[in-house]
């Protein structure tokens, strides 16, 4: 049972599915229900990993790693780091709490609705655990369908629009990773006289040259930047949010976003170190861009929706920037942060989300004054807010503070200006709560609306309190991560030494100080565990 | 006995007449009774080959071509009767809807 | 005793707890109770601490406790833990302590409000972040201190947040602190950066080492930090939000701004004052903006109306004056002003709290007048808050502000033109204190009937505070007599000096400054001598014949006219930086991002449906065409494999 945790995991959603797939449609309730219970266990049994994961060990855990299709060499290959498993959990939790807040607020299509938010937990899950990159690219593809839907079926007036611009954007990134993939794949054959999509094999046998990971990295980069998302790839983002409902926005911010970044930490820096190098200005340069244009954008928007959008760019410029600063303080508050975002963003959703199934507008103007009514929902909105914003003792500031101390130590006048940020996301998400939550009421229909009520508390609720976890006392989060980290690190700085005098000029920047030489083993043999 | 070569000039010279008549024609009748002349060339040729080879497979899928061929002007004939019905023309220019 | 440091800080962080949790389920006495007594436990264990602290030989008078691991990653590491030295231990004992009677005094003033729960726990949670600030032994824990009394500024601010005008004030507070908070934050990685550690007693034992004594980095770290502190303590030029606080409730202006955290900037200046010795270019700005924004605040000052504007813009420029001192090496007296300065301050706005609760919440002095027959201990509390600050001798703010002028002319970093300013800003703040209390108290009463019969002398919860704050802006002086009166024991500076040897250390600097007694006494004269004048004006002009501040006004209008609009600070700031930056958001938006963009996007999609538009009128249709094609092509593709 211990071994197999990691496909528990994954696809206890799926049975949750078929399940879903014999209940008559017009049983809405036991839909509800099942699809709640399905993902509450496996958010339960995801609890249970990370009880049974061992914060001290390098490597992979969990390792799975059977033949599937062994005339290609793809084999079915789970495992979890320190990182992935951050991830898996803000995946597990936060699933159930978006199926909660879809309760009311969707209406038609009830079956088809659920099967997809579990399908969409199943791909999500897969793409932080495998190791495989053929199965990687499975799910990373398999998560599409059913957002697809989400946004395109249950969204908003432009749905249609939103749907298609989301599935093209990540269909051409996507494509292009598909032949990189290949390319390795053929490459690693060359090399080796077998087949293998193996991630911790390549990584520790195939030798790729400067030229050929540029070209590499080009396209794995091209993909998860397009996810993330970076400037300028970022117009999808805004679209598919403002269209989604709460519950895709939710997932989509929360999760879906992380798999770009995530993406990058498993893929691009270790498998293709020189290259990392050499883009690094660039991907930094980009991320700056993508802070202050992301903040002073979110400023001016008049949806709550898109300026929470517009803040997820400018946030996962934080934390792309962090782990690009390619040391333990940028990488490990980079991770770190991408739980926040996906805390304090996802909560961000629903509580607009909470706004919209009651006066069924996100129009800043139309709101102001409703502190009076909803004082509850007024705290917690303040509280995720400060969160947004990096208050220290929230768990934004963990995660913010050290990115820029990251990134202050390898590079001094980006540090400075990701600095700034800091400054511009006060101001838009204060000047949004405050038209939002303070002032007098305008709107006669904003007078009579009623505060949260249980099933909105029981999704709030535990998201605070996460808040206030990483924010206070974040050190179980940070230790656990901290193996997978400096393995990383040391990958990418392994082969930064073979083409040394390539990146002579950046070295500089890779000041990996005293920490991690004795300690780090990278993982070459994946079938070991076996 | 004629030599192979003569079948085949002749049997050329009627697929090129049935092209012909497919592509200029725009009389659905027509056009079916120009396919049977292509499809009559291709037995002619078939035919030929097995006499000269000794072989009963030619003579096995002429009588296929022609099966197939009776069962094809059945079915067109009368598809070309439905839109007779519903058009009144039988040109086969005015059947155009399955465009762009 | 030690052990129990902790409870400081949470003491109030549990009030806050209690209070926020089941806010609007606990009846009004037991919230008030609540709140006060966990800051007032809080101020108990503070005093006996300070009593294992004086027991203690001078230069061991440390005490820290680390609670737990905050965040480690990597070679950083902060904790959770706090240190008690005769610094933090002066803080502690005036922030509990004015805060106590503050709470105390605030169960009456809210009396009536609706919300008076939500505000005490936003007051206990302002203490327990003040607490921190104080308390804290690395700069990041400071920074939460920092962060949190920022956040408690601006929900206090904003505290009425139906009234736009305090829901802007309070977001203004925030912003503009963030501002600071950036240079903050960059000064503290630079340390990080140089050091490895955050950890105070780490800094400030490496930093002379590390850094160069005047170089550009260490000039850079102390500019930077001050930018923090300019930021939270409302200097040039970053004071304009503070002004405008005075939105929110009167004793939160007392205690927040006034007090309590605007003085944190200083405090940490003190805090880091190694650092700021080793950097004299940086001591000549601190100094530069000090005074120039005492000068320039008193100026602002003489022309408010509002009677809490008037004491904010005091506030301001009396935080120049620590600022000043600071600047000048003589942190002791920035730190004495700062402690004089809380217990007079505070008076003076919860006296105006007073006087405002009787007016019916009237805070235009040009409405007031003659109230000094209605509520007598509030006129005489408040006239000895007024002699403190105008540094009439024997009172407390006569021998901090002195102090600090003095040491402005002797110290090594001083300059006469400190003085000079100084001693124009004592006249000046002189003249505007007495011009609110002859407009306020003295005088025909300017106030409409309905007002003038509800008038009152305050309840008992709020005259007690005052008078024990009066008490203390008399005798809080009495703790760091200078030595030139009779040979007396400066106890404030014994008691501080093991806080400061670090960075006299650190700099080589003489542990006091120059110039003789005789000198000291002249400038000490000349600075009561303009007081007086001042006072004898303002006398004049407000309250014997009013009619000639009226020609005077006049005579300088144009004068009158900028002070009055505060110099236009605010529209400049708006007209170059606020506005540029919403329409360059703008400009992004629609441009960059609709346009560019998503334009290019969206026009590679137009392009490719318009080829294939193109495209698709091959299919026209026609069965004969579409054979036409096929024949070609089977010719073709036989050609090919016949001839090819």
């Amino acid at each position: 049972m211990e071994n197999q945790i990691l496909t528990l995991v994954t696809f206890f959603p799926l049975l949750g599915v078929i399940l879903l797939m014999f209940v008559p449609r017009e049983k809405t309730e036991t839909i509800k229900v099942l699809a709640l219970v399905m993902s509450v266990v496996t958010m339960l049994l995801s609890f249970w990993m990370y009880g049974m994961f061992d914060p001290l060990a390098n490597g992979m855990q969990f390792d799975v790693n059977t033949p599937w299709i062994s005339s290609l060499g793809i084999n079915y290959h789970l495992g979890i780091d320190g990182i992935s498993l951050l991830l898996i959990l803000l995946t597990t939790i936060l699933t159930p709490l978006a199926i909660l807040a879809s309760w009311k607020s969707i209406r038609t299509a009830i079956k088809g609705y659920y099967i997809s938010m579990l399908l969409l937990e199943v791909g999500m899950v897969g793409v932080f655990c495998s190791l495989d990159l053929f199965m990687f690219y499975v799910f990373w593809e398999v998560m599409l369908v059913p957002m697809y839907f989400l946004i395109g079926l249950w969204g908003g007036p432009r749905r249609i629009y939103a749907a298609i611009k989301f599935v093209l954007f990540t269909m051409f990134g996507s494509l292009l990773m598909l032949v990189a993939i290949m390319y390795i794949l053929f490459e690693y054959q060359k090399y080796s006289g077998v087949f293998s999509f193996d991630m911790l094999k390549i990584l520790g046998e195939l030798p790729l040259g400067h030229q050929q990971q540029l070209w590499l990295f080009g396209a794995f980069a091209l993909a998860f930047a397009i996810k993330v998302p970076m400037f300028p790839f970022h117009t999808w983002l805004p679209d598919a949010h403002v269209e989604a409902p709460t519950a895709g926005s939710v997932i989509l911010a929360g999760v879906l976003l992380k798999m770009g970044t995530y993406g990058f930490i498993r893929i691009c820096l270790p498998l293709f170190p020189d290259a990392t190098i050499t883009f690094l200005p660039w991907i930094c340069v980009l991320s700056l861009i993508g802070i202050v244009y992301g903040a002073l954008v979110a400023m001016v928007q008049k949806d709550v929706k898109s300026l929470v959008a517009f803040s997820s760019v400018s946030h996962m410029g934080f934390i792309m920037l962090g782990m690009f600063a390619l040391n333990l303080e940028g990488l490990e508050g980079s991770v770190i942060q991408m739980i926040n975002h996906g805390i304090s963003t996802g909560a961000l959703f629903l509580l607009v989300g909470m706004l919209y199934e009651r006066r069924h507008t996100r129009l800043i103007e139309d709101f102001g004054g409703i502190a009076k009514v909803m004082p509850l929902y007024s705290a917690i909105f303040m509280i995720v807010t400060l969160s947004s914003i990096g208050l220290p003792l929230t768990n934004g500031f963990v995660g913010e503070f050290l990115i820029l101390l990251g990134v202050f130590k390898s590079n001094t006048v980006y540090g400075i200006i990701a600095t700034s940020g800091v400054i511009l996301s006060a101001c838009y998400m204060l000047w949004m709560y405050q038209r939002v939550i303070y002032g007098k009421i305008t709107k006669p229909e904003n007078e009579k609306l009623t505060d949260l009520d249980w099933r909105e508390k029981a999704i709030l609720i535990p998201l605070v309190l996460l808040i206030f976890w990483i924010g206070i006392y974040p050190k179980p989060f940070l230790d656990r991560m901290e193996p997978a980290v400096k393995q990383v690190l040391a990958q990418v700085s392994r082969a930064s030494t073979v083409e040394a005098e390539q990146a002579a000029p950046l070295n500089s920047m890779l000041e990996t100080p005293q920490t991690e030489p004795e300690t780090v083993t990278y993982n070459a043999d994946g079938d070991s565990h076996e | 006995m004629l030599s192979i070569p003569a079948y085949i000039i002749v049997a050329l010279v009627l697929f090129c007449i049935g092209t012909i008549g497919v592509l200029i024609t725009r009389n659905i009748i027509i056009l079916f009774m120009s396919i049977e002349l292509m499809l009559n060339a291709a037995n002619l040729v078939l035919i030929a080959f097995s006499r000269a080879l000794n072989l009963m497979d030619g003579h096995a899928f002429v009588f296929l071509v022609l099966t197939v061929a009776a069962a094809e002007a059945a079915v067109g004939l009368a598809m070309v009767i439905t839109l007779y019905r519903n058009r009144e023309t039988i040109n086969i220019d005015r059947f155009n809807i399955l465009k762009w | 005793m030690s052990e129990y440091l902790f409870l400081v800080p949470l003491l109030p962080f549990i009030g806050f707890l209690i209070n926020g949790l089941l806010l609007g389920r606990l009846p009004r006495p037991v919230v008030s109770f609540i709140a006060c007594a966990s800051v007032g436990l809080s101020f108990v264990i503070a005093l006996l601490l300070f009593f294992d602290l004086k027991a203690m030989p001078a230069d061991m008078r440390l005490i820290e406790q680390t609670l737990f691991t905050w965040i480690p990653a990597g070679s950083f590491h902060a904790n959770i833990a706090y240190m008690l030295d005769p610094l933090s231990a002066v803080m502690i004992l005036v922030v509990s302590g004015v805060g106590f009677v503050i709470h105390i005094y605030s169960v009456g003033y809210m009396h009536h409000d609706p919300c008076f729960g939500r505000y005490f726990t936003y007051m206990n949670l302002f203490t327990f972040a003040m607490l921190t600030l104080v308390l804290a032994d690395n700069f990041l824990l400071m920074f939460v201190g920092w962060e949190g009394v920022g956040l408690c500024s601006y929900l206090l601010i904003g505290f009425w947040y139906e009234k736009k005008s305090a829901a802007d004030a309070g977001k203004k507070a925030f912003i503009v602190n963030r501002i600071g908070d950036f240079g903050f934050l960059i000064g503290m990685f630079i340390i990080f950066w140089q050091i490895g550690s955050l950890d105070f007693q780490t800094v400030m034992a490496e930093a002379p080492h590390v850094f160069i004594a005047g170089g550009g980095l260490i000039t850079a770290v102390c500019l930077l930090l001050f930018m923090g502190a300019t930021g939270k303590s409302a200097q040039i030029p970053l004071f304009v939000w503070l002004p405008d606080a005075m939105e929110g409730p009167t004793p939160v202006s007392a205690l927040i701004h006034a007090a309590t955290m605007v003085t944190a900037g200083v405090y940490m200046i003190v805090r880091t004052n190694v650092l700021y010795m080793m950097a004299p270019d940086a001591m000549l700005v601190v100094a530069i903006i000090g005074v120039a924004t005492a000068f320039f605040a008193a100026t602002i000052g003489l022309a408010q109306n509002d009677i809490k504007r008037v004491l904010a813009y005091s506030t301001v420029s009396q935080l120049g004056y620590m600022f000043l001192a600071c600047g000048v090496g003589a942190f002791t007296a920035g730190i004495f002003h700062l402690m004089t300065h809380a217990f007079f301050k505070a008076l003076l706005f919860l006296g105006a709290g007073s006087v405002i609760h009787g007016m019916s919440n009237e805070q235009d002095m040009r409405y007031m007048g003659g109230l000094k027959k209605y509520m007598p201990i509030t006129f005489w509390t408040m006239l000895i808050a007024t002699l403190a600050i105008s540094g009439i001798p024997g009172f407390s703010g006569f021998f901090s502000k002195d102090e600090i002028l003095w040491k402005s002319f002797s110290s090594q970093f001083g300059h006469p033109v400190f003085w000079v300013l100084g001693v124009i800003t004592a006249g000046l703040t002189a003249f505007y204190m007495f011009r609110l209390i002859n407009m306020t108290f003295f005088g025909k009463g300017r106030m409409d009937d309905k007002t003038r019969k509800h008038l009152h002398e305050a309840p008992r919860s709020m005259t007690v505070p005052l008078i024990v704050l009066a008490v203390l802006s008399v005798v809080g002086g009495y703790v760091g007599l200078p030595h030139v009166f009779f040979g007396a024991t400066n106890y404030f500076e014994h008691w501080m000096a093991p806080v400061l040897s670090g960075g006299q250390a650190a700099s080589h600097a003489l542990a006091s400054g120059g110039g003789d007694t005789g000198t000291e006494l002249g400038l000490m004269a000349a600075s009561v001598l303009l007081v007086l004048i001042a006072i004898y004006f303002a006398y004049l002009l407000y309250n014997k014949s009013p009619e000639r501040a009226t020609s005077l006004r006049e005579k300088l209008s144009g004068m009158h006219k900028m002070i009055v609009n505060k110099y236009y600070v605010d529209e400049i700031y708006g007209a170059t930086i606020v506005r540029p930056l919403v329409y360059f958001s703008l400009f992004l938006w629609k441009v960059v991002d609709v346009v560019v963009i998503d334009g290019f996007i969206n026009g590679l999609a137009g392009a490719y449906s318009d080829v294939s538009g193109y495209l698709r009128t091959s299919q026209t249709g026609r069965v004969r065409s579409y054979a036409t094609v096929f024949v070609v092509g089977v010719v073709i593709v036989t050609a090919y494999f016949l001839f090819g």
